[in-house]
């Protein structure tokens, strides 16, 4: 690399300065989850654990990390699988519509959260009457995890070409054989990093969310934007908000040891 | 059977396809034609019940209405904004780590960006609602200046959002400059030219179009955004609060419906206007 002294001096300034703004709010959160103070005064006078406590028993957060989890753990099954078939169906075969068929996979996240939320919402009650439930939580994070799926399992395939599945062919393994020995054990570490991308994706959903959800399911998101502009709620929203930025670093582990330390498992986020 | 599908890619990938066609292709492209049918219907204005009969009404009231005209550009503009924010932002990060960082703190810097990237979009965005308040960090800092918080309004929410989306320009423009060969860089120095004959010359016209996809993120998700106004914007609306309080509350469906389609045809017309770039090799 030849790029002046002075060039790599003020380009690591930069990034050492725009990182500390990106940290800052996040370090903010979880200092504020011990501010005595109701409001997100700075700096805080006296620091406590009761907020903690008091969040620790709030049901309505407890119930809405439970839905969160539910929806995303189905949402993740649905898109597991449809993902692989749709990976495992463009691989190799040249078709007519090959690019309509990745357009339409990518579409349902490249359109804007609020477009594909009303459009969802608008077919489930007045064009199929169907109510407003869990279910069609699922079925609307479900629409929009299947490319986190897709891409992983297509971007593994490429990589790693079919010699191997054709080897095991020749020694005269059937396709569902040759499936399960081979291509599925060369595909499980794509599918879990794309698993984990779309569980995270839906669980911090909100704008899709907010159109599909019936008034009574509260996922955490819905919950936290509920709870924000109540004022004696703040100290809970404060502590949930502080743990979710502590289990931010659940998924970077786990992906790092996905990825075999390297960290590119996760750069395909959205 | 299996084994003869096998031998018939054709038949194979049909079978494969047909279920995730039926959820994306029928379900979803099915609900996005019927949103823009709706949009082309009619609302009566005592009952509320939407009115199956073919009118433009809603697209002319969105076009005619000042208050829509005005927040439809202001939308545009502010998520144009943002993107160029994160993209001057993005730059020289992402530059720093795939061509100066050694690889352990390269390591190290994909996981500081990536981190926020996983920690919630509520509670950033809620953290800097806290940080913009009369009281919160943003106003301590900028006291000794003399100065206060921007408050809640259409500037907090240009600050937010770019925020918000800054991780998503920076990983694309990191993955572009990463894949360019060291050998260009001593190729350009070896002509002889300065580090900033470089950076305009090489760096900046190969990792255009990595700034391109990047900004296909930003600008889409400035477009649709309207939790973040609603957390920090004050009274400034955007064009999703606007489909979202006629969803909602409003009860008009067919004008949200409208509404909705402004997003949609601004982010078609910008992906076709980048086609050409290549950045859509680059998502």
């Amino acid at each position: 690399m030849r790029l002046s002294r002075g060039l790599r001096a003020t380009l690591l300034g930069f990034t050492a300065v725009v990182l500390a703004v990106i940290w800052t709010p996040l370090l903010l959160v979880v200092v504020n989850s011990f501010n005595a103070d109701r409001t997100f005064s700075w700096p805080p006078r006296r620091l406590t654990l009761h907020w903690w406590d008091v969040a620790a028993h709030s049901q309505g957060a407890r119930a809405a990390l439970w839905t969160s989890l539910e929806v995303a753990a189905l949402a993740t099954l649905v898109s597991l699988l449809l993902g692989t078939l749709a990976g495992l169906a463009l691989r190799r075969t040249r078709f007519f519509g090959r690019n309509v068929v990745s357009l339409v996979i990518i579409l349902p996240i490249a359109l804007p959260g609020i477009v594909t939320g009303i459009a969802l919402s608008n077919m489930f009650t007045t064009v199929l009457g169907v109510g407003l439930s869990i279910f069609t939580i699922v079925v609307a994070h479900a629409t929009f995890c299947i490319v986190t799926v897709f891409n992983n399992v297509q971007a593994r395939l490429q990589r790693l070409g079919g010699n191997l599945e054709q080897a095991s062919m020749d020694l005269g393994a059937g396709s569902f054989t040759t499936f399960r020995l081979v291509t599925f054990p060369m595909l499980r570490s794509a599918l879990l990093a794309g698993a984990l991308l779309s569980f995270g994706l839906s669980f911090d959903e909100i704008v899709v969310t907010t159109f599909t959800a019936s008034s009574r399911d509260q996922t955490l998101p819905i919950w936290i934007f509920q709870n924000l502009f109540r004022p004696n709620q703040a100290p809970v929203v404060n502590v949930v908000a502080a743990v979710l930025v502590l289990l931010s670093a659940v998924p970077i582990y786990l992906a790092l040891r996905l990825s075999g330390n390297s960290g590119k498992a996760l750069t395909g986020a959205r | 059977m299996l084994s003869g599908l096998g031998r018939r890619p054709g038949v194979r990938a049909g079978l494969l396809l047909t279920p995730p066609m039926l959820w994306l292709g029928v379900a979803y492209l099915g609900a996005l034609a019927a949103l823009f049918l709706t949009s082309l219907w009619g609302q009566n204005s005592f009952t509320g019940q939407i009115e199956r009969v073919w009118t433009l009404d809603n697209f002319r009231d969105l076009f005619s209405i000042e208050v829509y005209r005005t927040i439809t550009f202001r939308t545009i503009g502010i998520a144009a904004l943002v993107t160029v924010v994160d993209a001057v932002l993005a730059f020289p990060i992402a530059l720093y780590m795939a061509k100066v960082a050694s690889p352990r703190l390269q390591r190290l810097l994909v996981i500081a960006v990536l981190m926020p990237l996983w920690a919630s979009y509520l509670v950033k965005a809620y953290a800097w609602r806290g940080m913009l308040s009369e009281g919160g960090l943003i106003s301590w800092l900028a006291a000794p200046f003399g100065l206060g918080s921007p408050g809640y309004g259409l500037v907090a929410t240009t600050l937010v959002l770019a925020y918000l989306w800054l991780p998503y320009m920076i990983l694309p423009i990191y993955a572009g400059l990463e894949r360019l060969p060291d050998s260009l860089f001593e190729a350009s120095a070896d002509l002889g030219a300065h580090s900033a004959t470089t950076l305009r010359r090489v760096v900046l016209p190969m990792g255009f179009p990595a700034v391109v996809a990047g900004s296909i993120f930003t600008f889409s998700l400035s477009m649709g955004d309207y939790i973040a106004v609603r957390i920090v914007g004050g009274t400034g609306q955007l064009l999703g609060n606007v489909v979202y309080d006629n969803a909602g509350a409003a009860n008009n469906l067919p004008f949200a419906a409208a509404v909705a389609t402004v997003p949609v045809v601004v982010m078609l017309a910008y992906l076709a206007a980048v086609r050409r770039t290549g950045a859509l090799e680059n998502l």
